[in-house]
C-alpha cells in the first residue's frame, strides 16, 4: 500500500468539512501451487498445447477440473484437444478494463475447443461487435513468450482473420529447477480504491496539521477518544464534543521490537509504545525514543517530538516520536484501568 | 425446535456513493437506532449477531471488525460473519435461533460498492488459476449469459426490457438504447449502490411481543451450482430450483428476488415455478439498488415488510452469491 505517497497531494486542506479521501491502491502477486491437474495444463500451454480432462459422465472438460463438477470424483484422464474451436456465447466490451487480456476492444466468450465438450472463457480479437457471433470458428493467439499460465493463451482469433498484437505483458514466473516443470503461478492482483475517514478522524487528521491532538468525547460514556471515532466501541454512537489534548502522557505498556522486517524504518532495537495522552481515555501506539530501550518502562512520562512544521500534513506522522520527559513516573492507578 | 420469524427491518439510505467509511460505520449506527426504535428493543435484548460484508469491496483487512464498533460491543457480544451477502448472515442467525442457543439475532450487511471498481472487485471471486487472471468483469459474464438464452430463444431483448421496465419507464424506449456491454443495455445492469440493511430474527413467541403479524419463516434453503462456468448451464438455476423444491412455494402472493440483471430474474422466476399471479419485486428488487453484500439480505426485509403490514399473507424471498447466480438462498415467510 503506497497512502501516505499518493495522500500527501490529495488530502486537501481547505476549510471545507468534507471527509478527507485517498487513494489506496493495494497490489500483491498472488501465487498458487498447480498440483498435478493444473499443472499439467499449464505446462501444455507453455508447449502452445491444450489438454482437458474426461469427467465422470465422460465429457472432457477444458481447462481441466482436478474433481468432477457433478460427481465430486477425483479425475486423471487427460484429453488433448484442439486449439481451434467455436464460440458458444460471448458479450462486447468496449472499454477494456485494467488487466484485461486486451487493451483495444474485444469479445468475451466461451469457446468450446475442439473435441472438448464444456466451453472455456477467454478474450476474443474481433475487432468489433459485427465480427463475431455464437459458432464463429476461432484459434488461439499464444503469448509471445509462454511460460505455463493461461495467458499463455493472449486470447482466441477468429480462424480466417489476420495475426493481431497482443497487448499484455507476460505474466511473472517463479523460480524453479533448471529443466523442471512449472509448478506454481503467479498472478499479479492490483485493486485501486479511495479510501475516506469518516468525519470525526478528519477533525482529527486536519488538527494535526496544524499541530492540534484534537479527540472527542463520547456523548453516553464521556470517555475521551483520540482518534474521534464515529462510534465509541463501547456505545455504538459517534463521539461529539470536541478536546484538544496536550502532546505530553504516560506509556501505559511497550514492546522492544528486535526483528528487523520489510519496510521498517528504524533499526532495532527500538521501542513502540502505547501512549496515554494526558486528558484522553484510550492509548495510541507510537514510538519511544530519545532514552535507551532498556530504560522505557511502563508509566515513564512522555512528550511528543514534532517534526519540522514545513513537514506537517494530516498525519500523525508529525510527531516523529515520543521522548522522556524527566518527570517522576505515573503511579500504576493513573493508568491501571486504560491497560 | 423453535419457528423463526423476521421481526424487524431497516434499510439504509441507497446512494451511488457515501461520503462514509468502508467499514459502513456512519450507514449501520443509524439503522441499528431505527430497527431498535421500531421494535423497541436494545443491543442488550439481541442474543446473537451476525453479518455480511467483503474485505475486497473494501480494500482493506479486517473491516468487518471494525463494523463492529457500530454495535456498541460491551459487555462483549455473540458475534459472527461471512464473507457472502448478509442473506447468509441470516441463515446462520437462524440456526441458532433454531438450535435453541438464542432468541433473538440481529442480522447485518453493508458496503461500500463505490469505494473501488467493482466490475474488477468481483473478478476476485472467480477460479483464481484460469478465470480470475483473465479479469473476466461481472457484466461481461451476465452478457454471456444473457446471449445463451436469447439465443436458445428462451427471452428476448424485449422481455428483458419489460423486467426493467416495471419501474414505469417505456419497453420501446428502452430498447432504443444503445448496448453498454453487447448484448447489455444500461438498463439489463443493477446499478453501483452504496447501503446496508438490518433485519432482528426472534422467535416466534418473542416476535409476537415486537411486531403484530410476525414474518415466519416457515423455509429456508440454500444450494450452490458449480464453480466452472463452462460445465454450468447458464440459462438455469438449478440451485434455485433445488432450493425452491425443499420448500412449500404454493400461494405466495409476492417475491423479492436478487437478480442483479434483468435476464437473471427471468431465470429466476422460471426456477422458483412464479407464475404471473405472484407480484416481483414490489421493492423495485436489485436493478433499483444493489448495495452489496446487503442486497440478498433486504429481500428477505422487504418480503417480511409486507407480511408485517398485512400486505402479504406468504411471500417468498430470493438472495444469490457469487458469479452469475452461482450461489442462491430461498425464504418462504407467513403471516401465522
Amino acid at each position: 500500500m503506497n497512502l501516505a505517497a499518493e495522500s500527501r497531494t490529495c488530502f486537501t486542506q481547505d476549510v471545507t468539512e468534507a471527509p478527507l479521501a485517498a487513494p489506496l491502491n493495494v497490489g500483491f502477486d498472488y501465487t498458487r501451487s498447480t498440483g498435478p491437474v493444473l499443472g499439467r495444463f499449464v505446462n501444455a500451454l507453455r508447449d502452445h498445447r491444450i489438454e482437458g480432462i474426461r469427467g465422470s459422465d465422460g465429457r472432457v472438460h477444458v481447462p481441466p477440473v482436478e474433481y468432477d463438477p457433478v460427481t465430486a470424483e477425483a479425475l486423471t484422464e487427460f484429453v488433448p484437444v484442439g486449439t481451434e474451436g467455436t464460440v458458444v456465447s460471448w458479450s462486447w466490451c468496449a472499454v477494456p478494463l485494467e488487466g484485461q487480456p486486451l487493451d483495444r476492444p474485444f469479445a468475451w466468450a466461451l469457446v468450446r475447443l475442439d473435441g472438448a465438450d464444456t466451453a472455456m472463457l477467454h478474450a476474443v480479437d474481433a475487432g468489433t461487435p459485427e465480427k463475431i457471433h455464437s459458432g464463429q470458428r476461432v484459434r488461439v493467439r499464444w503469448a509471445g513468450e509462454t511460460v505455463g499460465h493461461i495467458r499463455d493463451i493472449a486470447y482466441f482469433l477468429p480462424v480466417e482473420a489476420q495475426d493481431t498484437t497482443p497487448t499484455a505483458p507476460t505474466p511473472p514466473v517463479a523460480d524453479r529447477a533448471e529443466g523442471a516443470p512449472v509448478s506454481v503461478i503467479i498472478t499479479p492482483v492490483h485493486l485501486r480504491y479511495e479510501h475516506s475517514v469518516s468525519p470525526e478522524e478528519s477533525r482529527y487528521l486536519r488538527g494535526l496539521a496544524e499541530g492540534k491532538l484534537i479527540g472527542q468525547r463520547c456523548p453516553a460514556c464521556h470517555k475521551v477518544y483520540i482518534p474521534p471515532r464515529g462510534a465509541c466501541p463501547t456505545d455504538g454512537v459517534p463521539t461529539t464534543d470536541e478536546v484538544e489534548l496536550p502532546d505530553t502522557g504516560t506509556v501505559t505498556t511497550f514492546c522492544i521490537v528486535n526483528v528487523p522486517f520489510l519496510g521498517q524504518r528504524l533499526k532495532p532495537p527500538y521501542v513502540a509504545a502505547y501512549i496515554l495522552l494526558d486528558g484522553a481515555d484510550i492509548a495510541f501506539q507510537h514510538l519511544v525514543l530519545g532514552c535507551d530501550a532498556a530504560d522505557v518502562r511502563m508509566g515513564m512520562r512522555v512528550r511528543a517530538a514534532w517534526k519540522p512544521r514545513d513537514e506537517w500534513w494530516t498525519s500523525l506522522e508529525n510527531i516523529n516520536h515520543f521522548e522522556p520527559t524527566g518527570e517522576p513516573d505515573a503511579a500504576y492507578e493513573t493508568y491501571a484501568h486504560h491497560l | 425446535m423453535p419457528d423463526v420469524a423476521v421481526a424487524g427491518f431497516a434499510q439504509a439510505p441507497h446512494v451511488r456513493k457515501t461520503p462514509g467509511t468502508t467499514n459502513g460505520v456512519e450507514m449501520l449506527v443509524p439503522i441499528f437506532a431505527e430497527v431498535f426504535a421500531k421494535t423497541g428493543l436494545s443491543k442488550q435484548d439481541i442474543g446473537f449477531w451476525c453479518s455480511g460484508s467483503s474485505d475486497y469491496l473494501a480494500g482493506r483487512a479486517f473491516s468487518f471488525i471494525a463494523a463492529v464498533d457500530a454495535i456498541g460491543a460491551f459487555p462483549p457480544i455473540h458475534e459472527s460473519h461471512v464473507e457472502m451477502d448478509a442473506a447468509w448472515a441470516l441463515y446462520e442467525a437462524w440456526l441458532k435461533i433454531r438450535m435453541g442457543e438464542v432468541e433473538t439475532a440481529l442480522v447485518y450487511g453493508f458496503g461500500k460498492s463505490s469505494a473501488g471498481q467493482l466490475r474488477r472487485v468481483l473478478a476476485l471471486q472467480l477460479d483464481p488459476y484460469v478465470v480470475t487472471p483473465l479479469w473476466p468483469d461481472s457484466i461481461a459474464l451476465a452478457g454471456i449469459q444473457a446471449r445463451l438464452g436469447l439465443e436458445a430463444g428462451l427471452w428476448s431483448e424485449k422481455d428483458m426490457a419489460e423486467v426493467a421496465a416495471r419501474d414505469g419507464r417505456d419497453v420501446a424506449d428502452l430498447l432504443d438504447t444503445p448496448y453498454f456491454a453487447d448484448p447489455l443495455r444500461a438498463h439489463d445492469i443493477a446499478p453501483i449502490t452504496d447501503g446496508a440493511a438490518v433485519v432482528i430474527l426472534s422467535t416466534v413467541e418473542r416476535a409476537r411481543d415486537i411486531v403484530e403479524h410476525p414474518a415466519v419463516i416457515t423455509g429456508i434453503e440454500h444450494r450452490v451450482d458449480s464453480p466452472v462456468l463452462g460445465a454450468r448451464d447458464l440459462t438455469r438455476s438449478p440451485s434455485t430450483e433445488a432450493a425452491a423444491k425443499a420448500l412449500d412455494t404454493d400461494g405466495v402472493e409476492i417475491a423479492e428476488l436478487h437478480a442483479p440483471f434483468t435476464h437473471q430474474e427471468l431465470i429466476l422466476r422460471t426456477a422458483l415455478g412464479l407464475d404471473e399471479q405472484v407480484k416481483i419485486n414490489p421493492s423495485g428488487g436489485a436493478l433499483a439498488a444493489n448495495p452489496m453484500f446487503s442486497a440478498g439480505l433486504a429481500r428477505i426485509g422487504e418480503a417480511a415488510q409486507r407480511i408485517h403490514t398485512g400486505e402479504a399473507r406468504k411471500a417468498l424471498a430470493h438472495a444469490t452469491s457469487g458469479p452469475v447466480l452461482q450461489q442462491n438462498l430461498v425464504a418462504v415467510l407467513e403471516a401465522r
